[in-house]
């Protein structure tokens, strides 16, 4: 439904150029949640602001539903921009226009008459959960209903992709959650390919089915939710999902880590499984078949888009021989194992 | 105070109200367009021409510059062109547009300016056109800022109004200079000035009152 091929934006031009966005491909599917994630100045915005060309990209080509925007007069870009509703991080509702008139200015713009206008738009405010608030100002309004009109006015022109620019960054975290269960309910309902930006690992893991890691500029890391959660393959990635899932090892335990394994030192793992195995009596059977006693120093268990995750910090006791047997035997187990460092003995 | 003298003041008062109203509508009619091609035509913005922005934004400063007892005397030629004569209260009229044109412009540039610009980018991504953005975005969202603006203008083109007594405008003004000045009369000044403040304390309240229900943030 979306398609990027090789799109890059570059500002300026010559030593001071700044590339925001580097040779970007990016193919999301009809129906899909797809979020990319990114540090902020990593060119998320610039990336999903290059979707509906309110940024021209310097190259590459942007195809939505098999039409290369790219290539548009300014004419057809309008039409198109139709079929790609947005919303924003700070909402972009008119404040001179009741909610009603907000929903209905999209199709105002389409030359929709009023008796449609009015038949189009009760449904999109019940949908939103908008309908007695229907003749009030934005101002009178809470930010999470803010983002509810703005969802309802980026649906009312009927598109086929909605765009989300930090939707929830303005939010706290119950009013995020319920704008996250409106946007699944859409998806669900409406069948809506839905391409979001954010910097919140919560969004990611609430809604999306697939996920971009972007940085510099670069998408450096694309995977599927689960996997992403379970195994990020990028430092980056790691860090996110650490930082998300407030997994890391004690400080007293950091500040003893050694980056190389010596005679007497033991291994300190992150482990990652998910779904048959996180039913497993995993730990108990790893003592007992391999011999090495296993220290938990934290521990938690997950669930994202219905796939439980069970996630583990732990130190592995016994000699090199049995702990780098048990290392094999998790490995084995398909648990995604990640060697931290090494811990001398006794210390 | 005899009738023929209330009667000058309330023909002098008339004729107050009549310069604003006109050149305050005139002027407004062309100086909310002015400041909207100001605003729109500004590098980055949806109908950009920095070029003809610059020239306008020039000109418009020259306008804003010129002091309005000057430039009344130094346009006589093409007031006299316009309604035929360069005294009375159709002449003194002429001077109060051109004075006001720019001023309006100005205030409406920044009264849009007041706008987020993200409003104008989420139109853009609903597909609206240029005319659209301005006719469903701007002018609306601007419209308390532009009220204010006016405000600001009438009250002006109220004081600049008394100066154009000087050049024979008629009105409050020239009343003022003619009797109160001119024959030492402090009654007539005191009237004059009273006049003059009660009509600005009504626009600012109507101007105010309209501002406000304008605006919903």
């Amino acid at each position: 439904m979306i398609k990027l091929e090789g799109v890059s934006k570059t500002y300026g031009a010559g030593p001071t150029a700044v590339h925001a966005l580097k040779n970007i491909d990016l193919d999301v599917p009809q129906g899909a949640i797809h979020g990319v994630i990114g540090l902020s100045g990593a060119g998320k915005s610039t990336l999903i602001r290059c979707v509906n060309l309110l940024e021209r990209p310097t190259s590459g080509r942007v195809i939505v539903d098999g039409q290369d925007l790219t290539r548009q007069d300014a004419e057809a870009l309008r039409q198109s921009r139709h079929q790609l509703g947005m919303i924003f991080q700070h909402f972009n509702l008119l404040a001179s226009r009741t909610v009603f008139d907000n929903v209905a200015l999209p199709l105002e713009l389409m030359g929709v008459s009023k008796s449609d206008i009015r038949e189009r738009v009760e449904p999109l405010l019940d949908l939103t959960g908008l309908t007695d608030k229907a003749r009030q100002y934005p101002a009178q309004l809470s930010g999470g209903q803010k983002q509810r009109v703005a969802i309802a006015r980026a649906l009312a022109s009927r598109p086929k992709v909605l765009l989300c620019d930090e939707a929830t960054s303005a939010l706290d975290p119950q009013t995020t959650a319920s704008i996250l269960e409106l946007l699944q309910d859409i998806n669900r309902k409406l069948g809506l390919t839905i391409l979001l930006i954010t910097h919140e690992m919560e969004v990611v893991k609430s809604i999306c089915h697939r996920v971009g890691l972007i940085s510099d500029g670069e998408l450096v890391e694309e995977a599927d939710v689960g996997d992403f959660f379970t195994a990020p393959a990028t430092r980056l990635g790691r860090d996110f999902l650490n930082a998300f899932l407030e997994l890391e090892p004690p400080q007293a335990l950091v500040e003893r880590l050694e980056e190389t394994a010596g005679p007497h030192t033991h291994p300190v793992v992150r482990l990652a499984f998910s779904g048959a195995t996180v039913a497993t009596p995993l730990i108990s059977r790893l003592a007992r078949d391999s011999g090495v006693d296993v220290s938990i120093l934290q521990a938690k268990v997950e669930s994202i888009q219905g796939r439980t995750l069970g996630l583990m910090i732990a130190e592995l006791i016994g000699s090199p021989d049995t702990t780098s047997r048990a290392l094999t035997q998790l490995e084995a187990h398909d648990i995604n194992v990640e060697v931290l460092g090494h811990v001398q003995r006794d210390a | 105070m005899s009738s023929a003298m209330l009667e000058l003041i309330l023909e002098a008062t008339l004729d107050t109200l009549y310069m604003v109203a006109l050149s305050g509508a005139v002027s407004a009619l062309i100086g909310i367009p002015l400041g909207v091609l100001l605003y729109v035509t500004r590098p980055g913005q949806i109908l950009a021409q920095p070029f003809a922005q610059r020239v306008l934004a020039i000109v418009t400063n020259i306008g804003r510059s010129i002091p309005f007892i000057i430039l009344m005397v130094a346009i006589i030629p093409f007031t006299r062109l316009i309604v035929g004569s360069s005294i009375g209260t159709n002449a003194a009229v002429v001077p109060l547009i051109i004075a006001a044109i720019p001023f309006v412009a100005r205030l409406v540039e920044g009264a849009l300016n007041e706008i987020p610009p993200g409003l104008i980018e989420a139109a853009q991504a609903m597909g609206a056109t240029p005319y659209q953005i301005i006719t469903k975005v701007l002018l609306p969202e601007a419209k308390g800022g532009i009220l204010n603006g006016l405000t600001i203008t009438v009250v002006t083109l109220v004081s600049y109004s008394a100066m154009a007594g000087a050049v024979g405008g008629g009105g409050l003004g020239d009343l003022g200079i003619r009797y109160g000045y001119n024959r030492f009369d402090p009654l007539i000044m005191l009237i004059t000035v009273a006049i003059l403040v009660i009509m600005v304390q009504g626009f600012q309240s109507l101007g105010d009152h309209l501002v406000r229900k304008a605006d919903h943030k």
